[in-house]
């Protein structure tokens, strides 16, 4: 579209402003974890780098990043698995009831986290009796995980032609070898962007976490949620909080590499421009 | 025919046997599909909302204080009668409606630079620049906007010089802060909704005589209005559920502080209390699909 300079310029302004807005808190995030005062007034009246050894020596940081990564991994294979299966069925079979089952997978994240958390918490107790721990907290996140898994494999299944997979079945092979030779190996960027992106929410998922963790069992948000607010160690804390930061975009970026082209949805899906409709 | 019938039939892997048994029956494949994803979604997921709206009708024993099963209305009873859970349910829903347009508003202009206006390569590093923080460091983000926010902080520092004052913690700085921390989730659906629309449909309208605000009302905006929609599920949806921002930057209860606060205490209650954002949200979403939203989330 032909937009006057003027028009350009304001444009522009206007981005630089929201992108600033977006960054601004994590920059004053990053200035605290290096201020060397005890005090949270603003500004820090030195800078220095020691907190982050301390950080990365904290061993209750550190048991709380490992149940976090053993969290994220598990409920992302799982969702990989379940988001893959639905996604196959909703884009390559025509079935009563397909519509729905796009409303079901969304329906675990376009919830309140509230909503999840409470409904989950009262079933593990209340109805199967079972203690809360790292595994409930896997299943939790695992549910709403599958809905990242989902889009991004049902977006690239739109986005494939069938004819490979035509002709593939045409020459003889077996639905099991046309999956693993063609559908698969075609989707597998798309599966590797939507598990890391499901590791990332997961990573970094609270609400829901803290209504399905064991008494006494952290993951990495749990301890940030426990000391970031009222720190008394602050330098400290925010020298995690700044690790937490880093740790948790890295899965993102790299998921943006893999579906560079495809333009993104909010629930993480590369979507094809210009695409059918999905429901 | 006879002849073939000599002929031993090859050795066949369990896994192709498995394989053969789903050729030519769509159905039963499409069962074997569906069987863990929708076990997992309906037994597990919509039973535990069952569970939930269940448990919403059990009370606490007046002298254990146990969770009694079986059923009454009091906590309902208590939601309808008792003033102040209208007002905070009216409150959250507000403030919820306020992030969404103030995001929907915040989000375009970006949305229309990254999705028409910037060269590729720009394009997307501001696709990236906005997608990090989207995924990551929700609570981070609320600690440094209570840092910000506080008397000595960042914001009275910045505004001191010009003779202003922050807000201060207050349900404007909820507002603020949900605004701050849901705008990703509105910039994505929004530059994915405009990067649909060919150009050729803007320059036809230019071509035909229309200026650019005429261009952005009757075509740009009803073509997007789908993907502010898809945009607006997560902004609005997120700041009901959200008890941290208001917990730490708020001076008010919202409904997620109330169903944090009376979890350990009072289970019924606070299933009873989830049932709000429940069918305020089941509402939104049934109107959302209706408007075409779902492609773009």
């Amino acid at each position: 579209m032909r937009l006057s300079p003027f028009s350009r310029n304001l444009l522009k302004v206007g981005v630089a402003v929201t992108l600033a807005f977006i960054y601004i808190p994590l920059l004053v995030i990053l200035l605290y974890s290096m201020n060397p005062a005890q005090t949270l007034s603003w500004p820090p009246e030195s800078l220095t780098l020691e907190w982050f050894p301390k950080a990365i020596q904290d061993q209750a940081a550190r048991d709380a990043l490992l149940n976090s990564l053993k969290v994220g991994a598990a409920a992302t294979v799982i969702a990989l698995v379940l988001g893959t299966l639905a996604s196959l069925a909703v884009s390559r079979h025509r079935f009563f009831g397909r519509e729905s089952i796009t409303f079901l997978v969304l329906i675990p994240i376009a919830l309140p986290g509230i909503v999840t958390g409470i409904a989950l918490n009262a079933t593990f107790t209340q109805v199967l009796d079972t203690k809360l721990t790292l595994f409930t907290v896997i299943v939790a996140h695992a549910t709403f995980c599958i809905v990242i898994v989902f889009n991004n494999a049902a977006a690239r299944l739109r986005r494939m032609s069938t004819t490979l997979e035509d002709a593939s079945a045409d020459l003889g092979a077996t639905p099991w070898t046309t999956f693993r030779r063609v559908t698969l190996p075609n989707m597998r960027s798309a599966l590797v962007a939507g598990g890391l992106l499901a590791f990332a929410l997961s990573f970094d998922e609270i609400v829901v976490t803290n209504f399905t963790i064991g008494a006494g069992e952290k993951t990495l948000p749990i301890y940030i949620f426990e000391t970031l607010f009222r720190p008394n160690q602050p330098g400290k804390v925010y020298a995690v909080a700044v690790i937490a930061i880093i740790l948790s975009m890295i899965p993102v970026y790299l998921a943006t590499r893999l579906t560079r082209g495809e333009a993104q949805t909010a629930s993480g899906a590369g979507a094809p421009a210009a695409a059918p409709p999905a429901v | 025919m006879a002849a073939e019938a000599t002929v031993p039939a090859p050795r066949r892997s369990a896994g192709k046997r498995l394989a053969d048994l789903f050729q030519g029956r769509p159905r039963l494949t499409v069962a074997a599909l569906l069987a863990a994803p929708l076990g997992w979604l309906v037994i597990g997921y919509l039973g535990s909302l069952g569970v939930m709206l269940i448990a919403s009708f059990w009370h606490l024993n007046e002298l254990s204080g146990e969770v009694q099963q079986g059923f009454s209305l009091d906590n309902f009873t208590t939601l309808f009668t008792e003033d102040v859970y209208r007002t905070i349910a009216l409150r959250t829903i507000g403030v919820a409606a306020a992030v969404t347009v103030t995001d929907a508003i915040l989000a375009f202009p970006i949305a229309f630079f990254m999705a028409k206006v910037a060269k590729p390569r720009m394009r997307s590093v501001l696709v990236v620049a906005v997608l990090l923080p989207l995924w990551s460091s929700y609570l981070v983000k609320v600690g440094a906007w209570r840092l910000m926010l506080s008397e000595d902080g960042a914001i009275n520092w910045a505004l001191g010089p010009l003779g202003l004052h922050g807000p201060g913690y207050g349900t404007i700085a909820v507002w603020l802060v949900m605004s701050y921390i849901w705008l990703p989730y509105m910039i994505i659906p929004i530059y994915a909704g405009l990067e649909r629309i060919p150009d050729s449909l803007l320059n036809a309208s230019e071509d035909l005589g229309a200026k650019p605000g005429r261009t952005f009302r009757k075509v740009i905006l009803p073509l997007t209005f789908p993907a502010i929609v898809a945009g607006s599920i997560f902004t609005f949806s997120l700041t009901l559920g959200d008890y941290i921002t208001p917990a730490n930057v708020g001076t008010k209860q919202f409904i997620g502080n109330i169903v944090y606060s009376n979890f350990v205490s009072n289970l019924p209650l606070a299933a009873a209390i989830t049932t709000i954002p429940i069918v305020v949200m089941v509402i939104y979403l049934l109107v959302a699909r209706r408007l075409g939203a779902f492609e773009h989330v």
